[in-house]
């Protein structure tokens, strides 16, 4: 009798054998009942898929899209079911906000008890799909394969984004054959959209007739890897390009047309220009509210392009005169040669002037303070670690105030350099999300600005760091207040602080107890070489800076102002001369 | 409030996978727009699912819903209608007490002149179907009133366009031509 003998493996076996034969390299995750399986194949694969335990499945999440963001990569995580599934909401919508790969695996109970309110069953399908680009249920050994194929390429392709794979324990320990297959198409979706010739060739007649064309720099120039094109279309079309929170980096803050952070907290330069601007080239962002203000009075004078790969993002917040569906990389390229060389220097030059009138108006004050007895503030904490840093260093950040101003004083001098929760706020990610951005990269050197709220909410991973040694360096703004709250609170809400002050722990026992490095600093005298020591440190450490609750962030435009319309302080505006 | 707006027929077509209807519910109640009837069938094309949705709208909302319902993974496409551009019915079921119908001699006349049909007859009640546009029924409903309605139901839209080319059919052998060896 002749016969071929298939291998015949365990539906855990054939995930983990996927996980591999996609190129993982690190599992972030925390056991329970439901998984088991799972990590009891996973125990003998160590060598090729590293675990990583987290304190909190809200962690594992986090560090997952501090992987993949730095490494271009989708996350993996596996976790149990029930309460385990219900943690990762947070970290999903976040990734979906912020269109990060990740493939999630979920324990579920065994598929003849579901529905039946099973111990720690909880309907994984119905609560993820809201806040994934995919979900699905893996109910037999036979699926694994093909689903786990599925959950990469929909992860890591189009516009990227979180995808969960709820795996029943039957399906787990059920047989299946042996043999991985990576997907390359779905036939219901288009990972990579065919680009109209015809639009970018429109675009470029656009640019070529434009006499104060802004280049709008978002997150999808990292994600399609499209810096160098970017450069290049910048300067040889002379156009200034303003970037997103998450599209930072994506030129360096020291290239000549790079003009700065649009938005809430952004610089003068690209928000006042964004409406005196003919033409604005949206490239990879969404038009999110806190870039745009009221839609209403937003760039009244430019055409508008938008350049994305999500057809859903066009004409959602801002109605565009021509939009281009592709990837940016793939656009920009077909663009560069059709565009003429130019020069725009008396546009270019009122971005700069500006800009040096908030470094006059605010940055001054914000970032480079004199009494040597006093605290310091957030803005030259940010500049000093910044310059401290060097060249390639990592900014993470956690939610508000810490965010807010290290992004507008961090020198960015490599891509990918900038992990921040944008779309969804989420406070906590910072802590987690250094961690895994660490990991992705440790030749990197990976700088946390949190502050005192945001880092005790995910607190526990600081046991993350003691276990894998992992050299995170964390700068805790602490200023014993939910900072950002605050603020509003003082310039929209007559000074009535509601639950926002905070008793806080002695974090230097806290770091004593997790064997991190601590350092504290209360003036500004002993900044510079608190930040030299932890910069020149191997290993993890903690720099608590002691700041003055009334430091805010400015320059602010006001929630529902347009974006010209410009705070330097509680009290004054910016009126532009020209 | 409502009436100022259009009612719009949403075609989906989609993979056969667990929780689409969720999924695209979702999307609905995200934008605070109400669902007026639903129906999930079987479409011409094996294993391909086709739901039928019907709202009322602008037609600036609804480019943006058919394109959130584009972008879910399972959806194949999805388009979206004003009534002229389709061929479109549903079906009411009325059960009235037949002691009340047989009272009044009206109702030959009534069944006639609606184009209905009588399904069932029992000394208790009597099931009438009407198939039509959604007035076509109400119309009927009120006219059965007097006849005591005990139970009334009105399935949701079924739809087909009265375009020459099938969309769906053309996307999937443009899909079929791209995919890989």
């Amino acid at each position: 009798m002749t016969q071929t003998m298939t291998e015949k493996i365990t539906g855990a076996e054939a995930l983990l054998r996927g996980l591999v034969a996609e190129n993982t390299e690190l599992v972030f995750g925390y056991p329970g009942g439901y998984i088991i399986p799972v990590f009891d194949r996973l125990y003998d694969f160590t060598d090729r898929l590293k675990p990583i335990l987290t304190r909190h499945e809200q962690g594992a999440m986090h560090a997952a899209q501090g992987y993949a963001r730095v490494t271009h990569r989708p996350g993996v995580v596996i976790v149990t079911s029930g309460p385990a599934a219900t943690n990762l909401i947070t970290g999903l919508s976040d990734a979906m906000m912020d269109s990060t790969p990740l493939v999630v695996i979920t324990g579920q109970a065994p598929s003849s008890m579901l529905g039946t309110d099973a111990f720690q069953e909880t309907d994984v399908m119905g609560i993820t799909q809201p806040v994934t680009k995919w979900s699905f249920q893996i109910r037999s050994a036979d699926q694994v394969s093909e689903a786990l194929a599925r959950a990469f390429h929909i992860a890591s392709t189009g516009r990227p984004g979180p995808v969960v794979l709820d795996f029943t324990k039957d399906a787990q320990t059920g047989l299946t054959d042996a043999g991985y297959e990576p997907c390359r198409f779905i036939r219901s979706y288009i990972a990579r959209p065919v680009l109209n010739h015809f639009d970018v060739k429109r675009l470029a007649d656009m640019i070529n007739r434009a006499e104060r064309p802004l280049i709008l720099a978002g997150q999808g120039i990292t994600i399609a890897e499209a810096e160098s094109e970017l450069k290049t279309l910048a300067e040889k079309a002379d156009i200034p390009v303003a970037a997103t929170l998450l599209g930072l980096s994506s030129l360096p803050t020291g290239h000549p047309l790079f003009k700065g952070m649009l938005g809430m907290h952004g610089n003068f330069g690209p928000n006042i220009n964004t409406n005196r601007a003919d033409l604005i080239i949206a490239v990879g962002m969404r038009f999110d509210d806190r870039v745009t203000g009221p839609v209403e009075h937003y760039a009244p004078q430019a055409r508008i392009v938008h350049i994305d790969i999500d057809e859903s993002e066009f004409n959602k917040n801002i109605r565009v005169d021509l939009k281009i569906h592709g990837d940016a990389r793939e656009t920009l390229a077909e663009l560069i040669p059709l565009v003429n060389k130019a020069c725009h220097r008396e546009w270019n030059e009122s971005f700069d002037r500006h800009n040096d009138s908030e470094r006059r108006l605010v940055a001054q004050s914000a970032a480079y303070g004199t009494d040597p007895e006093a605290a310091p503030t957030m803005g030259e904490t940010a500049r000093l670690v910044s310059e401290a840093a060097g060249e390639g260093a990592i900014l993470v950040t956690d939610v508000g105030q810490n965010q807010m101003l290290s992004s507008r004083y961090f020198n960015f001098t490599a891509p990918r350099s900038i992990i921040t929760s944008g779309g969804l706020g989420t406070m906590g990610f910072g802590l987690p999300a250094a961690i895994g951005a660490k990991m992705g990269d440790p030749e990197r050197e990976v700088y946390l600005f949190t502050g005192d709220g945001g880092l005790q909410m995910t607190v526990q991973e600081l046991g993350t760091i003691m276990q894998y040694g992992t050299p995170v360096k964390i700068i805790l703004l602490n200023n014993n207040f939910l900072g950002n709250v605050r603020q509003w609170q003082s310039l929209f809400f007559n000074n009535r602080f509601s639950m926002t002050e905070m008793a806080n722990p002695d974090f230097g026992k806290l770091c004593e107890a997790y064997g991190i490095e601590y350092l504290s600093v209360a003036t500004r005298a002993d900044l510079p070489e608190a930040i030299r020591r932890m910069v020149g440190s191997p290993r993890a450490m903690l720099l608590n800076v002691n700041i003055d609750e009334t430091d805010m962030v400015f320059p602010m435009t006001p929630p529902g102002s347009p974006v010209d319309f410009i705070m330097i302080n509680p009290t004054e505006t910016y009126r532009p001369e020209s | 409030m409502n009436n100022d707006l259009t009612l719009y027929t949403i075609s989906v077509f989609s993979e056969n996978h667990v929780g689409l209807l969720t999924q695209l519910s979702n999307i609905f109640t995200r934008r605070c727009i109400n669902i007026e009837s639903v129906t999930a069938s079987a479409c011409s094309v094996p294993n391909i699912h086709k739901i039928t949705l019907t709202c009322r709208s602008t037609a600036e909302m609804m480019d943006k819903v058919i394109k959130q319902i584009e972008k879910r993974i399972d959806v194949i496409r999805a388009f979206c209608y004003v009534d002229s551009e389709l061929v479109y019915q549903e079906v009411a079921l009325y059960k009235i007490s037949t002691t009340r119908m047989l009272a009044e001699n009206h109702v030959e006349r009534i069944i006639r002149n609606f184009g209905a049909r009588i399904l069932e007859i029992t000394p208790e009640y009597t099931v009438i179907e009407k198939t039509g546009h959604n007035d076509e029924t109400e119309a009927l409903f009120l006219e059965l009133k007097r006849y005591d309605i005990k139970q009334f139901v009105r399935s949701g839209r079924v739809a087909i366009t009265r375009s020459p080319i099938e969309h769906v059919d053309e996307y999937l052998a443009r899909r079929q031509f791209m995919k890989p060896e």
